[in-house]
């Protein structure tokens, strides 16, 4: 296949990409766009394949189609509360092919360099297509070049380990809690000195022994980074991740010359960043503190909380809910933990069945990645068209005769809006307290990840339905009709 | 212990202290149970029914004064149950202290530990015991009852064959606990329903229960009831007026009024005058909740039904939790039930008078000889927090300023953007060379590409979203694929790996956001 033909695939690939994103605005789009992802990225890899210059195709074939396997027997069989660690786990890939990559470029650089000190003709060289762009180079582009790989592999290696962590703590394999060695963020700032030194020392033309080294400090600095950050703060890290993946993809198609690559990693480099922002703005913390850990500094004490937590049991709530006439469901990471979306769906179907109007609500960071309660409702067969985002519902809540919070805590806790002194002052909250009862179901009293008191469930119109959130509405369905 | 209940001995009284169920619950926490024989016989509870229960039935008052410890009564003590009260017995039932000062200190001296359900704090960990919510929630009830027997309408609106019926309008004054249940019950019953109150926090609850709040246009600061422990305050004289000029324009419309405003140890503010029932329609209804303390329109008739020479009726009963005797005697029985629940944290029948307990310490107006009335302030203030100051609402001309202020801040900050942006270009572009800033034009335009496309993903699809780019971003693969064919064997193995797991990624990123679209349902 021609270069022409190829670029032609390419350009097509890229806006077949474009195309599939741009079609999750919607549900139904989405079903379509989807499709508009494979062929391209279809296209792309066969007119690779075909291209000028590539050699070992039936390697590629084992490989692919070995790859092909695996990614389908993990797709197939996936759970969706396991959503958030596969996605983690898919993006260290991403990381580790950009680190492999980069390290093959220099190899084939320097080979490339040494032939062509030698006095090889490029007609004897037996170069691949990737080689003769590098017989070509001039020492600037020499130097860009380097400056490319030298990015493509950290951010790479950062990616890699990064994500190898963040699945860990999703899949319950590594403790959830923010842990560091000695040293903290001082540690990751003299590795990150010590990367930008060996950067240097390559450009400067010291030997693919520099890259390793940044390969296994950037890895060190991924693994310590997101290692010193609470489960629950996941979401912006897995989008943080996600964006990674795409700059990884981008340098790494600036050091093939490659546009393709260049599109593909902005594209899903910005998603990333555009998640990460969603995720910080609905926790009302800077990017910054989430990554580097811990809560803002508050100004004083938190209010104290009065009164005390009422529980109720399973015949309370059966009642409450048969005589409500509007209901609004507020999911949390608990509810995913406890594995309960299909009682709740079952629940939604039954009050659904007697007319009332029953919707979801839908904090921006309920769960531990960006749109996990969606899924996973729509798992349990849950319309999407009564699942709503905060701020389509939360105005409804005054209207609303019961909600029933199911395993979530911070995102509904109250002092975000009344207590200035609060480590979450200021985050937006599900405004659950205005509707006229609350159920809260629990498994005990505690309090969320963050530590923090939840006045909620002191409010004279807030129940605790302690226990096992599938346990109870198992217990509660049959109260339903 | 043995908690025991005599009948009680006002004239008409018909409430009784102890239920047949409260009585099951006290013997859980290890108590005895004794009650006077035709107790709870005007409540409906026939002594038959407190023996199922296990509870003794004594013959006499006499006899149960004697065997009890603990005494609970409704009604505050008459002059011969005083008398066969006795040293180290625990009394509790409504005493209004404030009022029966002479009372108080006669049983202080005998030795009698009394407890005042009227004077249980009103903070949140005591409301299961606050005998006078419980009281005024029925009188709330009854009163709209007692409106609708002596109203000759139909409370809905309703168009029949015969007919249209207008719904008739309520005016409740007074938005307290007897207040609400009044709104409560006159919107259930369909009539349309307005409220007052000098508290204008109180608003929310008023909406909340389906009836109108009659706001006054007065400018000044009106009292917040968290101040006062959630009671009215006395209201300044021009409130007063808005407030009186307000009802006079209501009163010709309006077919049922219920009165309840009580400002605690005063007497009822006279909020209904005369020249308002002058102007009613013949056949509407007046409840004065309000009587026993004077009553809120000067008309009214402690204990009796008047009617106005312009056929207005003017009900001023002041018993009418006694009238719902079923009712209100099994709230008030949960109440000291509750009382002696905390009264005894150790479930084992041993009373544990702990006067550190701001509950049972605010309740208790004689102890130990001596008077212990009027209790200190609680030490917690658990009255709902103040509101927030209401927004400002601004002009046209405020927002009009405030948006192109905002507009001229986004246009700046945009400006600086783009000329931070330019230069760093321009740089870029003086040292490096051209086959660079050929890809480097490609990058650029796709991340702008990426934002606009992506602030477009429904939120609910940000997880299909990360499957999708994470496929997507696989497209690394072909950077390997370009490489495979290089002579050097590391090259080759590092590349076939590479190859490998992105296609790992590939298929599974893209299957598993199929998986999840396809479960995407509408209903």
């Amino acid at each position: 296949m021609s270069i022409g033909l190829t670029s032609a695939a390419y350009i097509a690939a890229s806006v077949l990409f474009i195309l599939a994103l741009g079609g999750l605005s919607n549900q139904e789009k989405a079903k379509r766009a989807i499709w508009y992802g494979i062929i391209g990225m279809a296209v792309a890899v066969f007119a690779t394949w075909f291209a000028e210059g590539v050699a070992n195709r039936f390697l590629i074939l084992i490989c692919v189609a070995a790859g092909a396997y695996a990614g389908h027997y993990i797709a197939g069989r996936v759970k969706m509360t396991e959503m958030p660690q596969l996605v983690a786990a898919l993006h260290s890939f991403v990381g580790l092919a950009a680190v492999f990559i980069g390290l093959n470029a220099d190899i084939m650089l320097s080979a490339v360099t040494a032939m062509r000190e030698a006095g090889t003709a490029i007609g004897d060289a037996d170069l691949t297509s990737f080689g003769k762009k590098l017989w070509y180079k001039d020492a600037v582009e020499i130097s860009i070049l380097k400056v490319e790989l030298f990015l493509g592999i950290f951010i790479g290696a950062i990616t890699f380990t990064g994500s190898v962590i963040a699945y860990g703590k999703l899949a319950g394999k590594v403790d959830g809690k923010p842990t560091q060695l000695p040293g903290g963020h001082a540690l990751n700032a003299g590795a990150l000195a010590l990367c930008l030194v060996l950067g240097l020392m390559y450009l400067g033309g010291s030997g693919i022994w520099t890259m390793v080294l940044v390969t296994l400090i950037a890895g060190f600095i991924g693994w310590h980074l997101i290692l010193g950050i609470g489960g629950a703060d996941m979401p912006v890290v897995v989008s943080m991740l996600n964006s990674y993946s795409g700059w990884a993809a981008a340098a790494i198609g600036f050091t093939l010359g490659n546009d393709l690559l260049i599109v593909t990693g902005a594209l899903v480099g910005s998603s990333g960043a555009i998640l990460s922002y969603i995720m910080c703005k609905a926790m009302n913390r800077k990017f910054i503190n989430v990554i580097l850990g811990g809560f803002g500094g508050t100004t004083g004490p938190q209010m104290e909380v009065e009164g005390e937590q009422v529980a109720i049991d399973t015949d309370g709530v059966a009642s409450a809910l048969n005589e409500a006439d509007s209901v609004i469901i507020i999911p949390g990471y608990g509810m995913a933990v406890a594995q309960a979306q299909q009682q709740v769906s079952e629940l939604v179907r039954k009050l659904r069945a007697q007319g009332k109007n029953v919707r979801f609500a839908i904090h921006p960071v309920a769960g531990r990645l960006p749109g996990h309660m969606n899924v996973l409702l729509a798992e349990a067969r849950v319309p999407y068209d009564i699942v709503m985002e905060m701020d389509e519902i939360n105005d409804d809540f005054p209207k609303t005769d019961v909600a029933i919070v199911i395993g979530s805590n911070d995102i509904v806790n109250p002092a975000a809006q009344d207590d200035p002194n609060s480590p979450i002052a200021g985050m937006p909250v599900l405004e659950c307290w205005k509707a006229k009862q609350v159920f809260v179901m629990k498994r005990g009293q505690g309090t969320g990840y963050s530590g923090i008191e939840n006045p909620l469930f002191f409010k004279e119109n807030t129940r605790m339905f302690y226990g096992d959130a599938k346990a109870s509405l198992d217990k509660l369905l049959p109260m339903i009709d | 212990m043995k908690i025991g209940t005599p009948k009680e001995l006002f004239d008409g009284e018909a409430r009784v202290a102890m239920t047949p169920e409260s009585a099951v619950l006290l013997q859980k926490l290890g108590h005895e149970c004794v009650i006077e024989a035709g107790a709870g016989a005007a409540a409906g509870f026939s002594d038959t029914l407190y023996k199922d229960a296990g509870v003794t039935v004594v013959k006499t008052a006499a006899a149960l004064f004697k065997a009890a410890d603990v005494i609970a009564k409704v009604r505050p003590p008459e002059e011969v149950e005083v008398k066969r009260l006795r040293d180290g017995q625990t009394l509790i039932s409504f005493f209004y202290p404030g009022a029966n000062d002479a009372l108080m200190n006669r049983i202080a001296k005998k030795g009698t530990t009394v407890i005042a359900m009227d004077m249980v704090p009103r903070i949140s960990r005591a409301q299961k015991m606050d005998a006078l919510s419980s009281m005024a929630n029925i009188a709330g009830y009854r009163a709209v009852i007692e409106a609708g027997n002596n109203f000759g309408r139909f409370f809905t609106g309703q168009v029949t064959a015969a007919g249209k019926v207008p719904p008739a309008k309520v005016l409740v004054v007074g938005a307290g606990v007897a207040g609400l249940a009044a709104i409560g019950t006159a919107t259930s019953l369909g009539a349309i329903t307005y409220a007052f109150d000098v508290r204008p926090e109180v608003a929310e609850q008023v909406e909340s229960m389906g009836a109108e709040f009659v706001f006054l246009d007065f400018e000044e600061e009106q009292a917040d009831g968290a101040a006062t422990g959630g009671y009215a305050a006395v209201s300044s004289p021009e409130f007063r007026e808005a407030q009186l000029a307000k009802f006079r324009e209501l009163a010709p419309d309006v077919d049922i009024v219920i009165t309840t405003a009580l400002i605690p140890n005063r007497e009822a503010p006279e909020l209904w005058t005369e020249d308002m029932v002058a102007a009613m329609k013949p056949g509407s209804v007046i409840i004065d909740l309000a009587a026993e303390k004077g009553g809120n329109c000067k008309l009214t008739v402690m204990d009796q039904k008047i009617v106005t020479p312009n056929g207005v009726t003017i009900v001023g009963y002041t018993d009418f939790p006694s009238r719902m005797a079923a009712q209100s005697s099994s709230l008030y029985a949960n109440n000291i039930r509750h009382m002696l629940a905390d009264l005894t944290p150790q479930k084992d029948g041993v009373i544990n008078h702990n006067m550190e307990d701001d509950v049972i310490r605010g309740a208790t107006i004689t102890y130990e000889k001596s008077v212990t009335f009027p209790p200190p302030p609680p030490k917690i203030q658990a009255i709902a927090a103040q509101k927030k100051e209401p927004t400002k609402v601004l002009t046209p001309e405020e927002v009009q300023a405030e948006e192109v202020a905002a507009f001229k801040a986004q246009t700046l900050s945009q400006v600086k953007i783009l000329v931070v942006g330019g230069a760093l270009m321009l740089l870029i572009g003086a040292y490096a060379p051209a086959s660079f800033m050929q890809h480097f034009i490609v990058f650029v335009l796709a991340i702008f590409i990426g934002f606009q496309v992506i602030w477009n993903v429904a939120h609910a699809l940000h997880t299909p979203l990360m499957a999708t780019t994470n496929a997507i971003s696989s497209i690394i693969i072909v950077g390997a694929l370009l490489q495979i064919g290089s002579g050097n064997w590391l090259v080759v193995i590092l590349s076939a790996i590479a190859v490998f797991i992105a296609s790992i990624n590939i298929v599974g990123g893209f299957m598993v956001t199929r998986r999840m679209l396809a479960m995407f349902q509408k209903s």
